[in-house]
């Protein structure tokens, strides 16, 4: 009889782990709405980028901070036209000649958002609230066609929630409930990201056992968090 | 002489008062972190995820998670702290960073702001946090050269791009004077000797008012 209650223990038991990329990345539709971690190449899941131009998704729309540079990660998923568009703060960065080629040719859509509504908007929508009013953007171009509200005198634009069906993100630790520290500033996006994505996918450096985290420590909580994949890289 | 960029970034660093929390933007303002007097302790923030950033590393200590928001490699100073992005703009647009310095195509007399986008569209257009930092410091100090290579002014009327924030400017700091936005207009506080008022007025797009201006003469550096 005991030994039967631990056996349905041990099915239900969590584990978040996933031990291929192939396993990482299963069932992302096409359209899908993905985001991406990572500021400039600090937090970027190049690894689980690149593994999604095999995976084959297509007709993506992509929520990042930049467009990618050179021939990896994100600007490799352009460079094989799986984007259909883009919503990130600063696409220009040196060495973003792929977005630039697609966009100056017509073959990609571009959505400018300002930084910090870009990730208040992923919050708004990992924490359930319908939109915010933000200062950011009034009387500029970025708020031309939203609502404008005056709160206490001072002009507040309206910004809807930001909501995904993927977030791809890397972060340093996990365990296997899905737990997740962060390295320095690369941690950048990935809470938000993590929030407001309906699958959660994170690369990490290392997989730890189940309350080798400091509990004190849990910058992502698990709950946050589908699956985990390690991803060991040289410094 | 007009300042060179070093000479900017050095009038504007005396002006930072001890114990701010400043946000300096991508570009020249980076310059101002290199003359903060000694005695004064002035914590950077970086909209990336950091509070305490330090100078930029050795080549061998550079490491790719510590960056910089113009994405360059830097350090962290003891006490200071990494966040998110979420965190970050709470910061900056919950008004807890002191002051911000940010480079400009064009100020208005009102204090417009124009420094994301020009009237190129062939390229595609980039904000970054600007437009949060815009809004959210304290106080907003622009970091430019009086005119363009051209020679046309800087500050006018009206700008004519399109515009990061609405009078949001505090105060601008050229390579020919200081010039503080207030309410009643453009006030220059500070200007080089070699220039008289009327030539700084012709090199500049909207009336200056003129009331006790001081010498502006940084050390050569």
């Amino acid at each position: 009889m005991r030994d039967k209650v631990v056996q349905v223990l041990e099915i239900k038991m969590i584990d978040k782990r996933v031990n291929t990329f192939e396993e990482a990345l299963q069932g992302i539709a096409d359209s899908s709405t993905v985001l991406l971690g990572g500021f400039g190449q600090a937090g970027s899941p190049v690894e689980l980028i690149e593994a999604l131009i095999d995976q084959g998704a297509t007709n993506l729309t992509v929520v990042s901070n930049n467009a990618g540079e050179g021939e990896f990660g994100l600007a490799a998923l352009m460079k094989a036209g799986r984007i259909r568009k883009v919503i990130c703060s600063y696409p220009r960065s040196s060495g973003s000649f792929i977005f630039e080629e697609l966009y100056e040719s017509g073959k990609i859509e571009l959505e400018i958002v300002p930084q910090g509504t870009l990730s208040e908007r992923m919050r708004a929508a990992g924490a359930g609230i319908g939109g915010f009013f933000t200062p950011t953007s009034a009387g500029t171009l970025l708020s031309q066609d939203k609502e404008v509200r005056q709160i206490d005198g001072k002009d507040y634009v309206f910004e809807k929630p930001l909501k995904a069906d993927v977030a791809l993100i890397k972060a340093h630790t996990a365990d296997r409930w899905g737990n997740l520290t962060y390295n320095k500033s690369a941690r950048n996006f990935g809470p938000a990201m993590a929030m407001a994505a309906d699958l959660t996918i994170a690369q990490v450096q290392e997989i730890t056992n189940l309350g080798e985290i400091d509990p004190e420590h849990v910058v992502t909580p698990g709950i946050f968090v589908n699956r985990v994949l390690e991803v060991k890289l040289e410094n | 002489m007009p300042l060179n960029r070093n000479q900017i970034a050095w009038r504007i660093a005396q002006e930072i008062e001890d114990g701010s929390y400043v946000n300096l933007g991508i570009g020249m303002p980076e310059l101002v972190a290199n003359y903060i007097p000694e005695n004064r302790e002035i914590i950077f923030h970086s909209e990336n995820g950091i509070l305490g950033m330090g100078p930029q590393p050795e080549k061998s200590e550079e490491d790719g998670d510590l960056i910089n928001a113009g994405k360059k490699p830097v350090t962290l100073l003891t006490g200071g702290s990494y966040f998110n992005h979420t965190d970050s703009f709470a910061m900056v647009r919950g008004g807890h960073i002191d002051l911000c310095v940010l480079g400009a195509f064009q100020i208005s007399k009102n204090g417009d702001l124009a420094n994301w986008a020009t009237l190129d569209n062939s390229k595609p257009p980039g904000v970054g946090g600007a437009m949060d930092l815009a809004v959210g410091a304290k106080s907003i100090f622009v970091m430019t050269e009086h005119c363009t290579k051209d020679g046309t002014p800087k500050i006018m009327e009206e700008c004519s791009y399109p515009l990061t924030g609405q009078g949001v400017v505090n105060t601008i700091f050229t390579d020919l004077a200081v010039i503080d936005i207030t309410s009643e207009g453009l006030k220059v506080r500070e200007k080089i000797n070699e220039i008289s008022f009327m030539e700084l007025q012709n090199k500049t797009g909207a009336p200056l008012i003129e009331s006790d201006i001081k010498e502006l003469s940084p050390p050569v550096l």
